[in-house]
C-alpha cells in the first residue's frame, strides 16, 4: 500500500462520513420540523380523527399480512446484498 | 522506509478511530434527540392501538436456480386488556439445494432450518414499546437475535416516529468439521418517520444502519483463479467487519373507487463497496365484499463488492476475495400477484373473521459479472453470464379473534 | 449559554405539562343539535333534558368503537329505566357502512347519522371514539377520549353519580 492508496481510502472514508452526516442531518431536520409542528399551535392537524375512514382501510396498509411479508423480506435478504429500511409504521385508524 | 511504514499505520489508525467515534456519536446523538423528543411530547390522555389479535398458518415455497425451499410458518398473536400484545412465530425451511454454487464446488444436499421468535408489545398513551427475541438453528448455523422497537404517534396521530435497535449473535459451523465454530455478531439501528399527508395519502421515511463483525463468509464457498490454461478453486475470505446504510421512502395513495397504490424506493450502500437500489410499485384492488387482489412490480440492482471477482488472476490475488453471486453486479425484476378471500364470522362469539390467501412472485435474476461455469466448451473467463428465475409461492389461512 | 438552554428547556417542559392537563369540562352547556336517527326520525339533544345522556361518537371503521358498542348497549339497557340514555352519533362519511354494521350487530340505543361531521366540529372531537357524559340540565360533565377495556367502569360510576343529582 502506498500513499495513493491511503489517500484513496481516506477520501472514500471521508465521503462515507459526509454521506452519513448528510443523512443524519436530514433525519434531524425532519425530527426538528415535526417537533416544531407539534409545538406550533397555529398549525392544527389537518386530517381530523373522524376523517380517517380511508386510512383505516386495511387495503392501504403496507404490511397487511405480517407472516407473508416477513417471509418475502427473508427471501430477498438471502439473495440480495441490500438489507434494512424495509418496514413502515403509521397511518391506520388513529383511534384512541 | 520504516518511517513511511509507521506513518501509513498511524494515518490508518487515526482515520479508523475518527470514523468509529463519529459513527458512535451520530448514533448516540440521534437516539438522545429521539429520547428528548419523546420526553417533550405532551402527555395527553389519548392513546394508540395494538396490532390486531390473529393467527396465521402459511405454506411457503421458493423454487429457482436449482434450489427448492419450502415449509410452514405459524404465527399466533393475542392481546391482554388492550395494553399488552404477545406474538409467537414458528418457521421451518426445508432446503433441497442443487444451486450453481453447490453443483460446481460440491454436491447437492438437503437440510432443515428451524426458527422460533416471539415479541411482546406494550401500549401506553401514544407509545408502543416492543421487545423481541428469536433463534434459528440448522445443522451448521446457529443464530440468535434480540431487539426492541418503539412507535410514537403525535400531531393528532398524523405523524408516527418509530425506531429500534437489535443485536444478533451467530455461530457459524461447518458440516463434517466438529471443531469449526466461528462467531458473527450484528448490531442494527433504525429510525422511521411516517406522515399522513391527506385523508387519502401518507408518506414514510426509513433509515437503518447495520454493523456486522466476525466470520462473515461462507465456510463452504470458493473463489476461482486462473491456473495455467484453466482455473482452480480456493476458499473465499471476507473482511471481518461490515457496516451498511439503507434509506427508503414509501408512499400510499387511496383511489376514490376503493383501491390503493403504493410505491417504494430504497438506496443502500456499505463498506464493502456495494451500492444497491430498488423500486417497487404495488396496487391493491378489492372486489365486492370478500375479495382483495394485489399486483406488485419490483426492480432491484446492485454493484459488486470491491473484493469480488468471478475469476481472480492468480492464487491469493487479494487480501479479501469473494465469488458469491450475491456480492456480484446484478439486477432482478419481479412481478407479484396475490388473491385474498375474506369472510366475516358474525355468529361466532370468539372469532371475528378469516381469510384464505394465495400469492405468487416471479423473480428474474440477471448477473453481469458472475459466469455460469457449468457451461461446457466455453473459454475460461468467457463463459456466459449466469441468469436464473424463481417462483415464490405463499398459501395461507388467517383468522382474527 | 448553558444556563439559557437550561431555563428554556424548563420553560418548554412546564408549558407542555400545563397544556397537557386534560381540559375536562366543568359545567359547559352541551351544544344542541338535530340529527336524523336510524329510524328516519329527527332527534334533538335538548329534548332529552331531564335525562343523563352518554353521547358516543363512533364510526364503523374504528376498532375500539366497535369493541365499545355492545358494552354501551348493555349499559343503556341496564340504566334506561332510571332516566339514562346512550345516544350514538355515527361519523361514517358513507352512512351506508354504518347501516350495514348495525344490521349485523344491532344496538337498542338510538343512533344518529352525522356524515358531514357537524357535531364533531361542535364538540371538538379529537379522538375516535369520544364519549361525552351530559347531566340532566344539559351540561357536559365528563369527556372521555378513546376506549380501552375497563373504561366502562368509570362511565358507570360517573353516570350513577349524575343520576343521584
Amino acid at each position: 500500500m502506498n500513499k495513493m492508496m491511503i489517500f484513496k481510502i481516506q477520501t472514500i472514508k471521508a465521503l462515507k462520513l459526509k454521506n452519513m452526516i448528510s443523512k443524519v442531518l436530514t433525519v434531524f431536520t425532519l425530527l426538528a420540523s415535526v417537533s416544531i409542528l407539534n409545538g406550533c399551535s397555529s398549525i392544527e392537524p389537518w386530517v381530523k380523527p373522524y376523517e380517517r375512514q380511508n386510512l383505516a382501510d386495511p387495503i392501504t396498509f403496507f404490511g397487511r399480512d405480517p407472516v407473508s411479508d416477513n417471509y418475502m423480506h427473508h427471501v430477498r435478504q438471502s439473495r440480495e446484498s441490500a438489507r434494512g429500511a424495509e418496514g413502515s409504521a403509521g397511518g391506520g385508524c388513529g383511534c384512541n | 522506509m520504516k518511517v513511511q511504514e509507521a506513518l501509513k499505520v498511524v494515518l490508518e489508525v487515526v482515520v479508523v478511530v475518527i470514523n468509529q467515534f463519529v459513527a458512535m456519536i451520530c448514533k448516540k446523538v440521534i437516539f438522545t434527540a429521539l429520547l428528548v423528543l419523546l420526553a417533550l411530547m405532551p402527555n395527553v390522555s389519548e392513546s394508540a392501538v395494538l396490532p390486531e389479535d390473529r393467527s396465521d398458518i402459511l405454506y411457503h415455497r421458493f423454487d429457482g436456480g436449482g434450489v427448492v425451499i419450502d415449509g410452514p410458518s405459524i404465527l399466533i398473536r393475542k392481546s391482554i386488556k388492550d395494553t399488552v400484545s404477545i406474538s409467537a412465530n414458528y418457521y421451518v425451511d426445508n432446503v433441497s439445494s442443487a444451486s450453481i454454487d453447490v453443483v460446481t464446488t460440491a454436491s447437492a444436499y438437503t437440510e432443515e432450518r428451524k426458527e422460533q421468535s416471539m415479541s411482546v408489545e406494550y401500549l401506553r398513551d401514544k407509545t408502543v414499546l416492543s421487545v423481541n427475541y428469536g433463534q434459528s438453528t440448522e445443522n451448521d448455523y446457529d443464530a440468535k437475535s434480540a431487539g426492541f422497537n418503539f412507535t410514537q404517534d403525535f400531531f393528532g396521530d398524523l405523524t408516527t416516529l418509530s425506531g429500534g435497535y437489535s443485536q444478533g449473535w451467530d455461530v457459524v459451523g461447518k458440516s463434517g468439521d466438529e471443531s469449526f465454530a466461528e462467531e458473527a455478531n450484528r448490531k442494527q439501528y433504525r429510525v422511521g418517520l411516517s406522515q399522513v399527508v391527506t385523508k387519502n395519502s401518507l408518506v414514510g421515511l426509513s433509515w437503518e444502519t447495520i454493523t456486522d463483525e466476525g466470520f462473515l463468509n461462507n465456510p463452504y464457498r470458493s473463489v476461482r483463479y486462473r491456473d495455467g490454461a484453466g482455473f482452480s478453486f480456493q476458499s473465499e475470505l471476507y473482511p471481518e467487519t461490515r457496516t451498511s446504510d439503507a434509506f427508503s421512502i414509501r408512499g400510499m395513495y387511496y383511489l376514490p373507487y376503493r383501491a390503493a397504490i403504493k410505491a417504494e424506493y430504497r438506496v443502500f450502500s456499505d463498506t464493502w463497496g456495494i451500492e444497491a437500489k430498488n423500486y417497487e410499485l404495488g396496487y391493491t384492488h378489492p372486489y365486492g365484499e370478500h375479495w382483495i387482489f394485489d399486483v406488485k412490480l419490483r426492480h432491484y440492482e446492485q454493484t459488486k463488492a470491491n473484493f469480488y471477482s468471478d475469476l481472480f488472476s492468480r492464487i491469493d490475488a487479494q487480501n479479501f476475495r469473494a465469488r458469491d453471486k450475491e456480492m456480484s453486479t446484478f439486477s432482478n425484476d419481479s412481478v407479484g400477484l396475490s388473491v385474498s378471500y375474506e369472510y366475516e364470522l358474525l355468529n361466532s362469539t370468539f372469532f371475528d373473521r378469516f381469510s384464505i390467501n394465495l400469492a405468487f412472485d416471479y423473480i428474474d435474476f440477471k448477473f453481469e459479472d458472475f459466469r455460469d461455469i457449468r457451461v461446457n466448451g466455453a473459454a475460461v473467463g468467457e463463459e456466459p453470464f449466469y441468469t436464473y428465475d424463481a417462483l415464490v409461492t405463499r398459501m395461507f389461512f388467517s383468522v382474527w379473534y | 449559554m448553558k444556563n439559557l438552554v437550561k431555563r428554556l428547556s424548563i420553560t418548554l417542559l412546564t408549558t407542555f405539562v400545563v397544556l397537557s392537563v386534560n381540559l375536562s369540562a366543568k359545567s359547559v352547556s352541551a351544544p344542541d343539535f338535530t340529527l336524523k336517527s336510524v329510524d328516519g326520525k329527527n332527534v334533538r339533544l335538548s329534548e332529552l333534558r331531564g335525562q343523563v345522556v352518554l353521547l358516543n361518537f363512533w364510526a364503523s371503521w374504528c376498532g375500539p368503537c366497535r369493541q365499545e358498542m355492545p358494552i354501551l348497549d348493555a349499559m343503556h339497557n341496564k340504566y334506561k329505566s332510571l332516566g339514562f340514555t346512550v345516544l350514538g352519533v355515527n361519523l361514517d362519511a358513507k352512512s351506508k357502512k354504518a347501516i350495514g354494521y348495525l344490521k349485523d350487530t344491532p344496538v337498542s340505543f338510538p343512533v344518529l347519522y352525522d356524515p358531514k361531521g357537524i357535531t364533531s366540529e361542535q364538540y371538538g372531537v379529537s379522538a375516535m371514539p369520544s364519549t361525552v357524559i351530559i347531566d340532566k340540565n344539559g351540561n357536559v360533565r365528563h369527556l372521555h377520549k378513546g376506549y380501552k377495556s375497563g373504561y366502562e367502569d368509570e362511565y358507570v360510576a360517573q353516570i350513577k353519580k349524575l343520576l343521584r343529582e
